[in-house]
């Protein structure tokens, strides 16, 4: 499991497990419009060789922060604020160099179309052949080698060949593959996958989603994975953060966050969702509402304009104070731990069913 | 939501379709020519995107029709409301046919016959308010209800759920979900019989899908409508309609009652398909089921395979697969209206099997090595 | 491709079969008799019937047609004489054949442009690239601001400053005018260099903010990201990933610019009093010399036409996925 031990807010030396640690990440976008805070005030860590799912609706945050941990974020128009550490190394302050040296190489990314994703100019063996190049110094001859070998691998078939096919020639689920492979060139200790199966059918999905779980056993690689599909993160992550408006609203172990929710937005995402096998009698229970902007966010917790349960709290504490995620399985909501406790019980598990 | 009703109902019961169908499509059937040589420019091909569709949707019943990219369902709606021009085949509606229509033999139709699109963002004209795209369908079929239009207008927003006083704002001061409302209400305005909805709720965040699907069930139950609801994602047709259609490759593989296709398909790409919905785990004892995953990508429908179409990815392909294109009929063992088109049909369960099925060469060669360590 | 490149020829022939045509009908459908024109004041109607003879003009129209058109593959022949191929007719004014005076009038057109454009494509592509790397920057300031106003100026606003700067106040240097390169290359050089510089100058201001603009658009797209994500360094997805696409609006934009200036560009030649394309142009226009405009016409066409087959080429050099459907 991963560490989850330091409350939101508060910047701590890093877990002896934990490979990746984010600290009160902040990242704002300057707009015409006004300053968006895109992340604000964002803490979790990642294990070695462990997945920790992000999920969140558009605008959540979620793309920005893993665009930030690989320092692709537009540095012209936002700022960012916070520690990001990834094996002991310091990134919000490390130069363009030592990123470069790191991305591709320790930290690879899995983007969400592949088709935009790769460079319609270059055929697919030179783009994979390139960060290895780059990194490890290879020649050409030897990059060659191991991308075929890695095409083979996620099961391109005769990679000797489609290693000199452009993107535009594989089909849909044959390019993330492709991208994959890219991601995979120099054995990255971490590997962010940002909604890679969105845009693909749903039956490659399955292919796809199985062969990144095979080949993170056998590379060992820690997997970031951010989606807006429980059902997808439920089957790909060991741990889960849920995130809304910027923010971490709840966190622990994908099977506690999922089976034992303990956030009214979590709660909200579950109910929502039709179930293969759930009673088509029920009808689906809505979050009332639709995200807030986040030029003005709502005050104190982001998601009570849409709470079901703020009548709950004493007081207008929800609309006044942020409500803190505290350590370890947490969700960032003023109720207390019984009324969670009492609300999932006889509201929500019942739905569910 | 609203739950004051402020529009009569204009069909009765909603949950037995009655004889005569409202919708009968047979052999529906449209390629898209592809044109090329030299010098002399000539059809060299076609996108086989539908062939030979037989479906029917019975009064205010709501029929999903589902399948990956590709595999014709958008374009099945659009020849239905007759935006495309089917190649063959044939439309009833209501007794009539309509599949080569004109312009003017088909206006009466057209009103009853609606389309909500995926998009709800460039599907509503941005110059115009609310309340004038709504009304325009009214004045285009100089339909004038009682109470003046305008009236009329704010009854469909607020049936829809949004604010009636919204009536003069602009598309873009709405969020996602509640124009896809505004495009819900136009649709309505012309009280329709049946409505087409392409991928309604796809384009929405997941917070929202939900809301905009229960306003359309509530529209498609109080008014009786019927509804052929095309989407790709599985739980959210079996949620909404009473039958299915799985569709491959521009043919329907298999249709039947929701709980035929869901817990007895016979299909194997039912099987496929079903197997691949990521479902959360909410439970440690959840119901278990198969594992199937296919290899490869959907192959082109400009040169779909011969006989079966699933058959170059089916794991109980047989020589007879690529010679006899399987018919869609009731195979023993389905219950009346639960048709399949395979030769070689599977058991009617969606239980874990002894052996998954994995026909992905690398997922095999991965998990092979992984169970040898 | 080669298949696309014959298909393309034989498009572009048929094309300028095509304006050939126009031309030629339109010019026959004004109201004006070109007998009568070039008859004069005091014309008797022997005369009038002698200039008709040798015009061509008494014969049918589609026998006038013809012979003009073939006249182009395989030559024809006037009563002063053969008009070797590509014959595009005799001038009713200087009897010339129209082929030999726009050779005469070509090489200062060719030349022009030729000087006009390495100048801008190096320069104004450069800045715009550079500007766009260092966006935000003082230089992406510098080279956007001053392109701004330059493109705003035209050549006979800058011209005629230049020329009263450098030749009619200071005397520094000569009237422009024309020494073939092949004669004098330093001479040419020298002769021409002022329009070759006031055109550059308008054309650098342009192409520097569409290759900026281009090249911003291109930095956006998710390649260029993934590139990055690789590890690649900024210079390198600049020059590789993200430079090629950013060609695809330039070689479109490069492609209507040559050929019109290659057509002949009337406003630089009256500026700077020489003697190219455009003036030909004008002048057949003016004293309704149709063969000589027809032929003008025709060379225009030409160039229009070879330039868009080029840039369909540079297209699928550029981009696979041209080439490769």
């Amino acid at each position: 499991m991963t560490t989850l031990t330091k409350p939101e807010g508060a910047p701590a030396p890093t877990g002896p497990d934990s490979f990746l640690s984010v600290r009160d990440l902040k990242v704002q976008f300057s707009t015409e419009d006004g300053l968006v805070k895109a992340v604000d005030g964002l803490s979790f860590d990642v294990e070695r060789g462990k997945t920790l799912g992000i999920v969140g609706e558009s605008g959540s945050g979620k793309s920005v922060t893993n665009l930030t941990i690989l320092g692709l974020h537009n540095a012209r128009t936002s700022t960012v604020d916070g520690e990001i550490v990834l094996d002991g190394k310091e990134l919000v302050t490390a130069t363009e160099k030592e990123l470069e040296q790191l991305r591709g190489n320790k930290m690879a990314m899995i983007f969400q179309d592949p088709l935009t994703a790769l460079s319609p100019y270059y055929t697919v063996g030179r783009q994979l052949s390139e960060p290895y190049m780059k990194h490890r110094g290879a020649s050409k001859k030897e990059a060659k080698d191991r991308a075929v070998q890695m095409l083979e691998k996620v099961g391109i078939p005769q990679p000797k060949t489609r290693f000199d096919d452009y993107p535009h020639q594989f089909s849909g689920g044959m390019r993330q593959r492709a991208m994959i492979a890219m991601a995979l060139m120099c054995d990255p200790d971490l590997l962010i996958a940002d909604e890679p199966t969105t845009a693909l059918d749903v039956t490659v999905q399955a292919q796809i989603l199985d062969l990144l779980k095979d080949l993170q056993q056998e590379f060992g690689s820690a997997i970031i994975f951010i989606t807006h599909d429980l059902g997808v993160i439920s089957n790909m992550a060991d741990d889960l953060l849920v995130m809304y408006a910027g923010r971490a609203v709840e966190r622990g172990s994908v099977k506690e966050v999922l089976r034992t929710p303990k956030h009214p937005y979590t709660w909200g995402l579950l109910s929502s969702m039709p179930r293969l096998d759930g009673d088509i009698h029920q009808a689906l229970d809505p979050i009332p509402g639709s995200p807030p902007s986040l030029l003005n966010p709502p005050s104190g917790c982001p998601f009570h304009p849409r709470c079901a349960f703020k009548d709950q709290v004493a007081g207008d504490l929800c609309s006044q104070e942020r409500p803190p995620l505290a350590a370890g399985r947490a969700a960032a909501c003023h109720l207390t731990a019984e009324q969670k406790q009492t609300i999932f019980i006889d509201k929500i598990q019942p739905r569910l069913r | 939501m609203s739950d004051n009703l402020t529009l009569p109902t204009q069909q009765g019961s909603t949950d037995t379709p009655s004889a005569e169908p409202l919708l009968k499509v047979e052999g529906l059937t449209k390629h898209f020519p592809i044109y090329g040589g030299f010098p002399i420019k000539r059809k060299v091909g076609a996108v086989q995107a539908v062939d030979g569709v037989d479906l029917t949707v019975g009064v205010g019943e709501s029929v999903g029709l589902v399948g990956e990219s590709g595999c014709g369902k958008s374009t099945t709606g659009r020849l239905i409301t007759r935006l495309l021009e089917p190649t063959a085949g044939k439309i009833t509606y209501s007794g009539q046919d309509i599949t080569h229509a004109s312009r003017r033999q088909l206006a009466p139709v057209r009103s009853e016959i609606q389309m909500i699109f995926q998009d709800p963002y460039s599907s509503l004209n941005p110059r115009q308010t609310v309340g004038t795209i709504i009304k325009s369908p009214m004045e285009v079929n100089g339909i004038n209800p009682a109470g003046g239009r305008e009236a009329r207008v704010r009854e469909l927003l607020e049936l829809v759920g949004l604010n009636p006083e919204h009536y003069n704002r602009f598309p873009h001061e709405f969020s996602g979900g509640q124009r896809q409302r505004i495009g819900v209400a136009r649709a309505l305005a012309l009280e329709p019989k049946l409505i087409v909805a392409d991928e309604p709720v796809s384009a929405l965040d997941v917070s929202i899908q939900a809301q905009v699907v229960n306003m359309l069930q509530k529209v498609q139950r109080e008014l009786g409508i019927a509804f052929l609801f095309i989407a790709h994602d599985l739980a959210i047709v079996r949620h909404f309609s009473q039958r299915v259609a799985v569709m491959y490759l521009g043919k329907i593989v298999e249709v039947g009652d929701r709980e035929s296709i869901y817990n007895g398909p016979r299909h194997p790409y039912t099987h496929a398909l079903l197997s691949a919905v990521p479902e959360v785990e909410i439970a440690e004892e959840g119901p278990a089921r198969e594992r199937i995953r296919l290899s490869g990508d959907v192959p082109s429908p400009i040169h779909p395979p011969s006989g079966c179409r699933f058959r170059t990815r089916c794991w109980k392909a047989q020589d007879k697969c690529a010679t006899e294109e399987p018919p869609l009929v009731q195979i023993s063992g389905n219950r009346p209206g639960h048709l399949t088109a395979c030769h070689f049909p599977e058991d009617p369960t969606t239980e874990p099997r002894d052996e998954d099925v994995i026909l992905d060469p690398a997922l095999r060669a991965l998990e092979e090595s992984a169970t040898k360590e | 491709m080669f298949q696309f490149i014959i298909r393309r020829t034989v498009g572009a022939a048929v094309t300028l079969f095509l304006i050939g045509a126009v031309t030629f009908f339109l010019f026959v459908a004004a109201p004006s008799d070109y007998a009568s024109l070039a008859c004069g004041k005091d014309c008797s109607p022997t005369r009038l019937e002698e200039i008709r003879t040798a015009l061509g003009l008494n014969l049918p129209l589609h026998t006038q047609f013809w012979d003009f058109m073939s006249g182009i593959v395989v030559g024809r022949d006037f009563p002063t004489g053969h008009c070797p191929a590509p014959c595009l007719g005799q001038s009713f004014y200087s009897g010339e054949f129209v082929w030999d005076t726009i050779m005469d009038r070509f090489p200062l057109t060719l030349s022009l442009t030729v000087g006009a454009l390495i100048v801008f494509l190096f320069v104004g592509i450069g800045a715009g690239m550079l500007a766009a790397f260092k966006r935000g920057s003082m230089v992406d300031k510098v080279a956007t601001g001053g392109s701004m106003v330059l493109s705003s100026f035209q050549i006979y606003f800058l011209g005629p400053i230049a020329l009263t700067v450098l030749v009619y106040q200071t005397g520094w240097m000569e009237d422009p005018k024309y020494v073939p390169f092949t004669q004098d290359p330093l001479g040419w050089l020298v002769g021409l260099s002022i329009p070759m510089v006031v055109m550059a100058t308008i054309f650098t201001a342009q192409y520097t903010r569409m290759a900026r603009a281009s090249m911003i658009e291109q930095l956006a797209e998710e390649h260029v990201r993934t590139a990055r994500a690789k590890g690649m360094s900024q210079k390198y997805v600049f020059f590789r990933y993200a430079w090629r696409g950013s060609l695809i609006p330039i070689v479109t934009v490069l492609g209507i610019d040559i050929s019109a200036l290659l057509g002949g560009g009337v406003v630089t030649e009256l500026t700077f009093s020489l003697q190219g394309i455009g003036r030909l142009a004008v002048n057949g226009a003016v004293t309704k010399d149709l063969p000589l405009t027809m032929g003008v016409m025709l060379f225009g066409a030409f160039f229009i036409l070879i330039l868009n087959i080029l840039v369909d080429i540079a297209y699928a050099y550029i981009d696979p996925r041209v080439r490769l459907s």
